[in-house]
């Protein structure tokens, strides 16, 4: 099927830079560090946001006792939920500063190998 | 009066954002920059553009409303429209900015074999893009006859002028133009939300105990003519069992997975100079969207009692609870600026569908898949996605004028999310994260979601119904009959048929090593931006 992309030096002899970068150690860390952050934080984001609809919808006596005022549990909740994102998001924009610095590095190895970073950069699109 | 300040208001926003067409189109020259703004958006810009592409009528005025008629249970919508965006984050923007070009096929067909998937993908894209534009125009055609009523304008007029000047935006000042019209739009519909709130609570003398002490008593008349007194902070005014919660968790998948998969959301990461810039620009939305939607708190329950169900009910119905919140509130000329604002938010966001249907069309479509991925002459993708764009603006003209202003166009909405959750995502996932993922599993992802969702709206409550005696014409169910599927949003069921037909295909078909030799160079390119398309310099 190679033959459908007018493009496709992929299967041209010798190493890539893909193949290249596949195997350095700093990309190896940049995507264990990703799935270390990326994956608990989808997992609890995914959880905390479905409890609210699912004690909100089975448990609503419980939800609706007051806490201050006419504010109840299930308001109180609901308002977490933005507050509770904003986090993540913070969170999520420092842990990337390292990926960031795991991808120069890997830019920076690569140009000293003397590969190209603008050479067949549009292939196959 | 408010008529006059009204058209006034609107005129200046028209004028504005014509003026920004005219200096943009001067700037559209070449396709990257037609397409993607030149990849020359700030992460701040591109963030409030999103806000703006993302923070609708529905969303101004239909949420607002919800909470005006059902108290906590309309909030409820607000918090999914918010954390939706961490899948955006933490999932797609970054990958997709890397390793596409201008749509979110490029990243689909990158391992794939191009031309089918491209195709299903800029199917589902138009399909998306297409409902979504329709429930926009109708809104904005309707709002328009209720507000100006009595001034000669029509629903057929408005809905004409809001399709021409989407083409105008799109056809003339392409990407860089539609960004600073939705740029506009965002600030100001900030700018008459916090107005709005701070009015709501000086109202209650900013105390927030007041406030809440108030939308825990709202009294209003029942169907029966008899009046009540609820307390709009309890849930289950609206979603009650037994399918109550079933479809607020409904909702919640389809928004949750069907945000990321939005392609006039995902055409917006192409629009900035590299992937860092989109996570910001992501951050920055989130800020915007997620203040926007915490504030619906005082739009809603602050018309809920300051103007109460019953006179809602006789001026307009529930989309009408915002613009008479502050009318109200603060009088005419505050009435006028909110309506301006209601107006130019269906503007921008039917102009920023126009533009990512059209760009699919030509780039997927046209290039790809009719033309083998080669682009005859230069600037021939840019002419083509012109004329789709007129093409789409004339069909959803005629669509909606052919609905008319009462159809119930809520379901459009619903099947658009839908669509994307369910089409649009599990690939997009796949395509990022499945070594073994090949063609066939992402023509039949594609198509399971996209035929799923379709046909379960279908043959659910927003269609199928038994309309009591003496309904009116335009309210009536299409289908008269008890719906087979209970909810009103597929999302639980119809997002597992998309993933399930993914990895079906997938199966069936045969391990293609080119799609997982490619797979190791898209994680290169997703993870680090090795290869990814550059900002051009004007």
């Amino acid at each position: 099927m190679a033959s459908q992309n007018p493009v496709d030096n992929t299967s041209a002899p010798g190493k890539t830079k893909w193949d290249r970068v596949q195997e350095m150690d700093e990309f190896r860390l940049l995507i264990l560090a990703k799935k270390e952050f990326v994956i608990p934080a989808t997992v609890f984001f995914v959880v905390y946001y479905f409890l609210l609809p699912i004690l909100v919808g089975y448990a609503p006596a419980l939800m609706s006792r007051k806490v201050w005022g006419a504010v109840n549990w299930a308001y109180l909740f609901a308002l977490s939920q933005f507050f509770v994102a904003w986090a993540i998001a913070f969170l999520y924009v420092n842990a990337a500063k390292t990926f960031d610095k795991y991808g120069a590095h890997i830019l920076e190895t690569l140009k000293k190998e003397g590969y190209d970073d603008r050479q067949d950069g549009k292939e196959g699109l | 009066m408010h008529l006059d300040m009204t058209l006034f208001l609107f005129l200046a926003f028209i004028a504005i954002t014509l003026g920004i067409t005219a200096w943009a189109s001067g700037r559209s020259k070449s396709s990257a920059s037609f397409f993607a703004a030149g990849r020359s958006i700030t992460a701040w810009q591109n963030g409030v553009a999103v806000a703006g592409d993302y923070m609708s009528a529905a969303s101004f005025l239909g949420i607002a409303g919800l909470i005006a008629f059902f108290g906590y249970d309309g909030f409820l919508f607000s918090v999914g429209w918010l954390v939706a965006y961490l899948t955006v984050l933490l999932i797609v923007a970054e990958p997709l900015r890397n390793a596409g070009k201008y749509t979110m096929a490029d990243v689909l067909a990158y391992r794939m074999n191009p031309r089918p998937v491209r195709a299903m993908a800029s199917l589902s894209t138009l399909t998306v893009s297409t409902f979504y534009m329709i429930a926009q125009m109708i809104g904005a055609g309707s709002l328009v006859a209720l507000l100006l009523k009595g001034s000669g304008i029509s629903f057929t007029v408005a809905v004409s002028g809001v399709g021409v000047l989407m083409i105008i935006y799109v056809v003339f000042g392409g990407m860089l133009a539609t960004t600073w019209v939705q740029i506009i739009k965002a600030v100001l519909l900030i700018l008459g939300t916090i107005l709005l709130s701070v009015l709501v609570l000086a109202h209650f003398h900013f105390s927030f105990y007041e406030f809440f002490q108030a939308a825990s008593a709202v009294h209003y008349h029942g169907p029966d003519g008899k009046e009540v007194v609820k307390d709009f902070m309890t849930p289950g005014l609206r979603f009650k069992l037994p399918y109550g919660p079933l479809e607020l968790i409904s909702l919640g998948v389809a928004l949750i997975f069907g945000t990321a998969g939005l392609p006039h959301i995902l055409v917006r990461f192409y629009t900035v100079p590299d992937a860092k810039t989109a996570r910001y620009s992501v951050v920055w939305a989130m800020v915007i969207i997620g203040s926007f939607y915490i504030m619906t708190t005082f739009l809603g329950f602050g018309a809920a009692t300051i103007v109460g169900r019953d006179f809602i009910a006789k001026n307009g119905g529930t989309n009408m609870s915002a613009p008479l919140l502050a009318k109200v509130i603060a009088g005419d000329v505050f009435f006028a600026f909110i309506c301006a604002i209601a107006f130019a938010t269906i503007l921008a966001v039917v102009a920023g569908l126009t533009i990512s249907a059209s760009t699919s069309f030509a780039h997927d479509f046209w290039t790809n898949v009719i033309h083998n991925g080669v682009e005859r002459k230069a600037g021939e993708e840019r002419n083509v996605a012109r004329i789709a764009a007129f093409v789409v603006g004339a069909i959803s003209i005629a669509i909606a004028i052919a609905l008319g202003p009462t159809a119930n166009v809520a379901f459009l909405v619903a099947l658009a999310f839908a669509v994307a959750a369910s089409a649009n995502l599990p690939v997009i996932l796949f395509s990022i994260y499945w070594k073994r993922f090949n063609t066939t599993g992402a023509v039949t992802g594609l198509l399971f979601g996209l035929v799923g969702s379709i046909v379960l709206i279908l043959i659910g409550p927003s269609i199928m119904g038994i309309d009591p005696p003496g309904t009116a014409a335009a309210a009536r169910h299409a289908i008269q009959h008890v719906p087979i599927f209970p909810l009103e949003n597929p999302g639980i069921l119809s997002v597992p048929i998309g993933f399930f037909g993914a990895i079906l295909g997938t199966y069936l078909g045969k391990v293609d090593p080119r799609a997982v030799q490619r797979f190791e160079e898209l994680e290169v390119r997703a993870n680090t931006g090795l290869g990814s398309e550059k900002a051009s310099s004007h």
